[in-house]
């Protein structure tokens, strides 16, 4: 039987990306050698409302970019057939601390093509990731994220369903689906 | 749409709009690609692609080269001038000898209309036509459409005229299918001898007075004058047929028009365009070639998706 819980509603999404700004800001400081790079197609979302919060506390503009990893994938034959969405990061990551921003980490295999897609930008100095939620033991490549909003235990036939404002719901809301 | 419906890529007579429109979103990707610092994704790096060229190509085999490159796919090139077909191998056993080396896809480019089809009926690989005789040139036809949209912001009610040998040219024959599916309005214009009999059953107008054509126009797609394709004399020559048809810029300062101006290439100089036209701001010549690179791109990539590994 299918379950269904709540992982994040508004209230909680708000201050658990106030957290991870504010666990940014520790690290980066004035983001002067710092870009945001959020991944097609949620995680650009979680960038932009991520990037707001940041302008406001820092009172400057910072540089961020949106990736597709689609052409850099190595399970796209397999899988349901991807359209390639919109690449735009309008700089050079030579020398920069690059910080990946994803809605779900699961099988790492998004990240490590987003890192292969990121290198063809120049040789950054660093590279991080961000993540909201990290669905622990389900890796399939070595990759952890740096910045975690929230971790949980998931079994392969789970589903993170996850519904923004964005993409024109009501409110936001992410759930599990458990199979 | 996610992906092309066919293995292969024959013809634009083939393709609905939306796999049209599929092909033109994943170039607009590529094209992005190509501005990178490294041009390069590794999408079908498992992938050996074929180039078959029966007949002579520059623009069109490099174009192809460039972008199997770009896409990380390992070639092989092949010119039938160079090979066993002058030992008389047969088309089929020329390909499937190629085949059997583990190559997926295969670009050609044949002197016979037909060729490829034929080719893609006997063979479980993809087959991309890079021109087949006088029939049918789609990747062309694609980035030329592209070109247009890019330029235009759409194709759809366009004034496209289409000016020259239109008799020999696969091109003309795809910038049809391809132009007409996208909602343009076509004009073919060019002396009565070089306008095929039948061809306003495709629901184009004709004209034989290049200056109607163009005050007529938006974009003027001008062909090459196919020498090497030509058995009887079809003007009288070619001075006489640059005088009449040939686009200068004292015809086009007469018109007083903001024409775009196209050419598939390669440019006789003088006879079909002079080189101040060809080399002025309307002309989209060097955008066709750049952008061909990545409509080819999009073609191969979109063709791979349908061939699991």
């Amino acid at each position: 039987m299918n379950k269904k819980s709540k992982l994040f509603n508004n209230e909680r999404l708000e201050i658990t990306i106030d957290r991870l700004c504010h666990q940014l800001l520790e690290n980066h400081k004035n983001f002067h050698d710092t870009v945001l790079i959020g991944l097609q197609p949620r995680g650009i979302f979680f960038l932009d409302r991520i990037k707001n919060k940041i302008i406001k506390i820092l009172n400057k503009e910072i540089k961020t970019g949106i990736l597709d990893t689609t052409f850099y994938r190595d399970d796209f034959r397999s899988k349901e057939i991807p359209k390639a969405k919109e690449t735009l990061i309008p700089f050079l990551v030579d020398d920069k601390n690059v910080i990946i921003i994803d809605d779900v980490l699961f099988t790492g295999r998004t990240v490590r093509s987003a890192m292969d897609g990121i290198m063809n930008f120049g040789r950054p100095k660093k590279i991080e990731l961000l993540v909201l939620i990290d669905r622990k033991f389900s890796r399939d490549i070595p990759i952890e994220p740096t910045y975690c909003g929230m971790k949980i235990n998931t079994i392969t036939s789970d589903r993170i369903e996850v519904n923004l404002a964005e993409q024109g719901f009501k409110e936001d809301n992410i759930w599990i689906l458990n199979n | 749409m996610e992906k092309l419906l066919k293995k292969d890529l024959l013809g634009i007579k083939d393709l609905s709009i939306e796999e049209i429109d599929l092909i033109f979103e994943t170039a607009d990707r590529f094209k992005e690609v190509l501005q990178r610092p490294i041009k390069k994704v590794p999408s079908l790096r498992h992938m050996t692609i074929a180039n078959v060229f029966f007949e002579n190509s520059t623009r069109t085999k490099l174009s192809f080269e460039l972008a199997q490159k770009r896409l990380s796919a390992d070639i092989i090139n092949f010119s039938s001038s160079a090979s066993s077909v002058k030992k008389g191998e047969s088309l089929l056993d020329t390909i499937n000898n190629i085949l059997v080396m583990k190559v997926d896809m295969i670009v050609m480019r044949h002197p016979n209309p037909g060729a490829p089809h034929f080719v893609a009926k006997n063979i479980n690989a993809s087959v991309i036509n890079a021109g087949d005789g006088t029939h049918e040139h789609p990747t062309q036809a694609l980035l030329d459409s592209y070109t247009i949209k890019e330029k235009l912001g759409k194709i759809k009610n366009k004034k496209i005229a289409i000016i020259g040998d239109i008799s020999h040219s696969r091109v003309a024959i795809s910038n049809i299918y391809a132009l007409k599916k996208l909602g343009a309005q076509i004009m073919l214009c060019g002396p009565s001898t070089l306008i095929p009999k039948h061809i306003s059953s495709l629901n184009v107008l004709i004209e034989n007075n290049i200056e109607n054509a163009l005050k007529w126009c938006d974009v003027a797609n001008v062909l090459r004058i196919q020498l090497e394709r030509q058995g009887n004399n079809n003007f009288p020559s070619l001075r006489e047929y640059s005088q009449y048809f040939g686009i200068n810029k004292k015809l086009l300062d007469k018109i007083n028009r903001d024409i775009i101006i196209m050419h598939p290439g390669p440019i006789n100089r003088g006879v079909e365009i002079s080189s101040d036209i060809a080399d002025s701001n309307n002309s989209l010549i060097l955008d066709q070639v750049e952008n061909g690179v990545a409509i080819r791109m999009a073609i191969m990539y979109l063709l791979s998706l349908n061939k699991l590994p």
